[in-house]
C-alpha cells in the first residue's frame, strides 16, 4: 500500500504551534532522569580555569592556521590550509557562541558575554535573536510549530542539508536579517520569541555587524583581494561543513512531538578533537536535559544518566550513518524515526507514541 | 506588607548556597540561603516561562534558572540576565528558634 507523504507546516506563525498547544506540548514539563541534588550541584559548579584554557587554545590555534593559510594563499595548498583555518574558526564558533549563551561555559559571567558576542558574529548569528531562538529551542525541543531550530522538515529537504556544507541556506538568511534589523526592522516569526523589549538590542547589534561588513569590504577593494575576507566573514561559509555534521547527529532521525530528551536527542561518543571543537555537546541528551550543566562536566553528567538513556552512538560516523539512513527512510515514511531500546535500569520513556501517532494520521493536513 | 508568617523548615534543612521549593496552599515558593548564611525567599516559578526555581543554581547571591540560565538577584529578585526579563517577587524571611519562616500576603 502506497503511504501516503504528509506534510506539516514547520512554521511558527502556521497551525502547528496553536495544535502543539492544544495537546500540550507547549512549554511542557520534561522528562529529568533522576539525579540525588547534592550530585546535581557538584555537576552544575561552574569554573573559569576549563574555558579560559580552551579559549586560548582556539584562538592561538586560529592564529597559527591563518599564517599558514596566509603564506599558502596563491597556492594548491591553500585549500587545505583555508579548510583547516575556516574549520577551526567556525566549529568552535557555533559551540562557544552556544555554550556562552547558555552562561555556563565561564563562571564569570562577562567573559560568557564576551566571547558570546564574538562568536556570534564568527558564525553569523544575530546575537540577541538567536539567545531568544535558543531559548525556545530548549523550551520546546523538536516540537512542530514550536522549535525554530529544526534543522530540517519531514520529508527532509536535502537541499537545504547540502546547501549548508557551505552555510549556503542559513547564511543568506541570516544575511537577510540583518539588513533588516539595520533599519529597524524584523521578520514576523522573530517576533514570535524575541520579546518587545529586547528588540533594541537586536538593531544596536546588526549596525555593529554592518560595520565590521564594511570594514572588511573596504579591506578587500583596499588590497584587491578577497583575502580578508577569506579571514573573517567567509570562513563562516567555506568552514561549515564540521558544524553541519555534528548538528545534523543532535536531533535528525528521531522523535518530533514528545517530551522525554532521549526520544529526541541523540548522544554520540567522539575523540578529543571533535570534543574541542564541539566544547562536549555531543552529550546532547544530557544537555539537553540538564542545560544547567556546564561543557566540562557532560562527561560525568553522562556517567551518572548512562543507566536511563538508550546507548550513545559510538562515534560521529556511525551516528551520521544512523541520521542518513532515518532520513532516506523519512523520504518515503515521513512517520519513520528511530527507536532506541532503552537499558533495563531506565524509567520508561515519557512518550504516548501510539496516541501521539493515531492523533497524527487524523489530522487535517 | 501585611500577612502572616508562615514556617517553612528548620534551618538546617537547606544547604548552604542552597534553594528549596516550599507549596502553600495554591502557592509555591522557592526559599534560599546563601553561602553567608543569609535566608531569603521568592515566587517559585520563574518570570519567563513556568519552571520552578528549585532546581536551579544558586551562586552567592544569584540563582540561575534550571530551563534556560535566566538569572535573579535573590535578595531583590532582579532580573539579572536574559532570557529573564521581568523581576521575581520576593517575601520577608525571618529565623526564628532555628527555623525559617516566610511572610506570605
Ligand atoms: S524559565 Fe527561567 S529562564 Fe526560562
Amino acid at each position: 500500500m502506497a503511504i501516503v507523504v504528509q506534510k506539516r507546516d514547520y512554521s511558527l506563525t502556521g497551525p502547528e504551534g496553536k495544535r502543539a498547544e492544544e495537546r500540550g506540548l507547549a512549554a511542557a514539563e520534561w522528562y529529568a532522569t533522576p539525579i540525588p541534588r547534592a550530585k546535581m550541584k557538584e555537576l552544575m559548579k561552574r569554573k573559569d580555569g576549563p574555558a579560559i584554557r580552551d579559549t586560548l587554545i582556539w584562538f592561538a590555534t586560529l592564529i597559527v592556521l591563518g599564517y599558514l593559510a596566509y603564506l599558502s594563499w596563491g597556492t594548491w595548498w591553500s585549500i587545505l590550509a583555508f579548510f583547516a583555518y575556516g574549520t577551526f574558526y567556525a566549529s568552535p564558533g557555533d559551540s562557544r557562541w552556544h555554550e556562552c549563551g547558555h552562561g555556563t561555559a565561564f563562571k564569570t559571567q562577562w567573559m560568557n558575554d564576551v566571547v558570546y558576542q564574538i562568536a556570534s558574529f564568527m558564525v553569523l548569528r544575530s546575537a540577541t535573536p538567536w539567545r531568544w531562538s535558543h531559548a525556545r529551542h530548549h523550551t520546546d525541543t523538536i516540537i512542530v510549530g514550536r522549535d525554530p531550530e529544526i534543522l530540517t522538515e519531514r520529508p527532509p529537504i536535502w537541499k537545504i542539508i547540502v546547501m549548508q556544507i557551505f552555510h549556503l541556506y542559513g547564511g543568506p538568511i541570516e544575511i537577510k536579517r540583518f539588513f533588516l534589523h539595520t533599519v529597524g526592522r524584523m521578520e514576523v516569526q522573530e517576533k514570535e520569541y524575541i520579546p518587545p523589549t529586547e528588540h533594541h538590542k537586536v538593531f544596536r547589534e546588526a549596525r555593529v555587524y554592518l560595520l565590521i561588513f564594511a570594514a572588511v569590504i573596504a579591506a578587500c577593494i583596499y588590497t584587491g583581494s578577497i583575502l580578508p575576507a577569506m579571514f573573517i566573514v567567509l570562513p563562516s561559509f567555506y568552514g561549515n561543513l564540521i558544524v553541519l555534521l555534528f548538528g545534523m547527529t543532535q536531533h535528525l532521525g528521531l522523535y518530533e512531538d514528545v517530551l522525554d530528551h532521549r526520544l529526541n536527542s541523540r548522544t554520540v561518543y567522539m575523540n578529543r578533537v571533535f570534543r574541542f571543537l564541539y566544547w562536549n555537546m555531543n552529550y546532547h541528551v544530557e544537555h539537553h536535559m540538564f542545560p544547567m550543566v556546564p561543557y566540562h562536566a557532560l562527561p560525568k553528567l553522562h556517567q551518572e544518566m548512562k543507566s536511563d538513556c538508550p546507548e550513545a552512538r559510538p562515534g560521529l560516523w556511525a551516528a551520521l550513518k544512523e541520521v542518513i539512513g532515518a532520513l532516506r527512510k523519512q523520504k518515503e515514511n515521513p512517520a519513520y524515526v528511530v527507536v532506541k531500546p532503552l537499558p533495563p535500569t531506565a524509567q520508561p520513556y515519557m512518550h504516548d507514541f501510539d496516541k501521539q501517532t493515531e492523533q497524527r494520521s487524523q489530522m487535517p493536513l | 506588607m501585611s500577612g502572616e508568617w508562615i514556617e517553612v523548615c528548620a534551618v538546617d534543612e537547606i544547604e548552604e548556597e542552597d534553594v528549596i521549593r516550599f507549596d502553600h496552599g495554591e502557592r509555591t515558593f522557592a526559599v534560599y540561603r546563601t553561602d553567608k548564611g543569609h535566608f531569603y525567599a521568592s515566587d517559585g516559578y520563574c518570570t519567563h516561562e513556568k519552571f520552578h526555581l528549585s532546581n536551579g543554581l544558586v551562586m552567592g547571591n544569584v540563582i540561575e534558572c534550571p530551563k534556560h540560565n535566566g538569572r535573579f538577584d535573590i535578595p531583590t529578585g532582579a532580573a539579572k540576565r536574559a532570557p529573564v526579563c521581568v523581576d521575581l517577587r520576593t517575601y520577608p524571611v525571618k529565623v526564628e528558634s532555628d527555623s525559617v519562616f516566610i511572610k506570605i500576603d
